[in-house]
This record gives C-alpha cells, sequence and structure tokens, in this order.
C-alpha cells in the first residue's frame, strides 16, 4: 500500500491526468446549479415543509421540478464522486465554488436579477479563490488515507 | 429554525464530502469518463462503507436543505455551506492528509467570504 507521508507535488497533477479532471469540474459546477435551480423551482411551488419525517417529503416528489431536479443532482453526486476519486477535496472545493459566479450570472443577465455591490464583491472574492485553487496541483495524496483502511492501529 | 438548519446542513455536508473523499480515494481514480467505468464506479460504491456513510451524511444534508428552501430562499440557503468551506479544509487536511498550503487556504477562505457577502 502506498502512503500519503509524502504528498508527490508535480509527478501526480499531469496533463493528461488535468484533461478528465477539469471535464468533471466542469459537469459537477453545471449539474448543481441546475439541479438546485429546479429543486428550489419545485420547492417553492410545493410549499413550506418542515418535518423529521422523511414521509412528509414524500409530498414534493409530485412535482415535475423537483424530479427533475432530483434526477439532475444525482449525475451531480456521481461526477462529483467521480472527482473525488482523481482529486483531492481541498481542490475540489475552492474550484466547483464557481458555480456561485454562474448563478450570479446566469440570474443577472437571464432573470435580471438586481446584483448589489457586496454581492459583486462576493462573485469577485469567489473567483479569486477559485483562479488560487486552479493554481495547486489536482492531487497531493499517493494512495487513500492510511488511518482510514482496515487493521490500521493509530 | 433557520439557523439549526444552516448548522445542520454545515455539519453533514461536511462529514459528507470527508467521508466521500476517502472512500473514493480508497476505492481507486476512475481513469476515464467511458459509460462502463462510470457504472463500474457506482456498482463499487454499493460495497464502499465510507461512501455509504458519507451518502447517509449527505441525506441528512439534503432533507436539511429542502427543509430551508422550503422557508426560505436559495440566498440563504448558500450561506450555509460558507462554514463548511473551512471547516473541509481543515479535515482534509488532517484527515485526509492533502498537501493544503497557503494557496488552499487563501482559495478556501476567499470563497467561504464570497459566500457570506453573496447573502446580503
Amino acid at each position: 500500500m502506498e502512503t500519503s507521508v509524502q504528498p508527490a507535488v508535480g509527478k501526480i497533477g499531469n496533463r493528461s491526468g488535468w484533461g478528465k479532471t477539469q471535464i468533471l469540474v466542469l459537469l459537477v459546477v453545471v449539474t448543481n446549479v441546475f439541479g438546485n435551480i429546479f429543486l428550489s423551482r419545485g420547492m417553492h411551488q410545493v410549499g413550506r415543509i418542515v418535518s423529521a419525517s422523511p414521509f412528509d417529503y414524500l409530498r414534493a416528489f409530485a412535482n415535475p421540478w423537483t424530479i427533475l431536479g432530483i434526477c439532475v443532482l444525482i449525475v451531480w453526486i456521481l461526477s462529483d464522486l467521480a472527482l473525488l476519486s482523481r482529486a483531492d477535496l481541498s481542490f475540489v472545493l475552492p474550484v466547483t465554488a464557481s458555480g456561485y459566479v454562474l448563478v450570479a450570472f446566469f440570474g443577472h443577465f437571464l432573470l435580471h436579477d438586481h446584483i448589489s455591490w457586496a454581492r459583486w464583491t462576493g462573485i469577485l472574492l469567489i473567483t479569486g479563490g477559485v483562479v488560487l485553487a486552479e493554481e495547486t496541483p489536482t492531487r497531493t495524496t499517493t494512495g487513500p488515507p492510511e488511518h482510514l483502511l482496515p487493521g490500521h492501529k493509530r | 429554525m433557520k439557523w439549526l438548519l444552516v448548522a445542520i446542513i454545515a455539519v453533514s455536508n461536511t462529514l459528507g464530502d470527508v467521508l466521500n473523499t476517502a472512500g473514493m480515494k480508497r476505492q481507486g481514480e476512475v481513469e476515464d469518463l467511458r459509460p462502463r467505468t462510470l457504472l463500474g464506479m457506482v456498482k463499487k460504491i454499493f460495497h464502499n462503507p465510507l461512501v455509504l456513510a458519507g451518502f447517509g451524511a449527505m441525506a441528512v444534508s439534503f432533507f436539511a436543505l429542502l427543509s430551508l428552501l422550503s422557508i426560505a430562499t436559495v440566498s440563504f440557503a448558500v450561506p450555509a455551506t460558507a462554514i463548511s468551506y473551512l471547516l473541509e479544509t481543515l479535515l482534509a487536511k488532517y484527515i485526509l492528509g492533502e498537501d493544503v498550503r497557503w494557496r488552499r487556504w487563501a482559495a478556501a477562505s476567499l470563497v467561504a467570504c464570497g459566500v457570506v457577502l453573496l447573502s446580503f
């Protein structure tokens, strides 16, 4: 079993691996944004639900927007898992935050939402975070986290 | 009620992502994006206790988000995840053993601040 003690920076995040990782990042961002937009639209049509019982939520599944949103979010979960198999969580998190920028532009240019100065600043900060994270290698560990493997004693 | 849901989303979201990352690293890299490879990944997931536990945490996060979306707007749901950016980066470093240097800390902090500003 390979260890993750010495991060092999530069050896892993090679050019050929970056292409597929980049495609997965794009897929994760787009499915997350549209899944949530559809789901939100559905939930607003369904109305208020606050309950500890999952059965009360079944009512929401009768709405086509909710169903569409859930289907898109299933694609999101699977592409997110595929991405996490290839890249660091601390890389994936800031990079996929570009979804917030996408939501803001979508709202501004298609739905003509007003975007305040605070929100423009937020968009700028997130974009800065995405750019900074993009400059780091996609993966800095080799094997899986050792202490999470069965039989490991701390 | 809103803030309780926000806290539930942040904690379960963080747990879910860390468990999923650990599970997927243990399962092995998805080498290509062909349907056959992705189907193989899905089959393996059902025998992967870490990812299944991650799904459990995600389910809690999902139902809390549904509740929140039904009583608040999307913009209110967004800052719920702001806290988890820093928490997840911390756990990625100390539990997942990732090489988190200033660029990633700065990236996570900028995103967390940005997400908070978006709610205004």
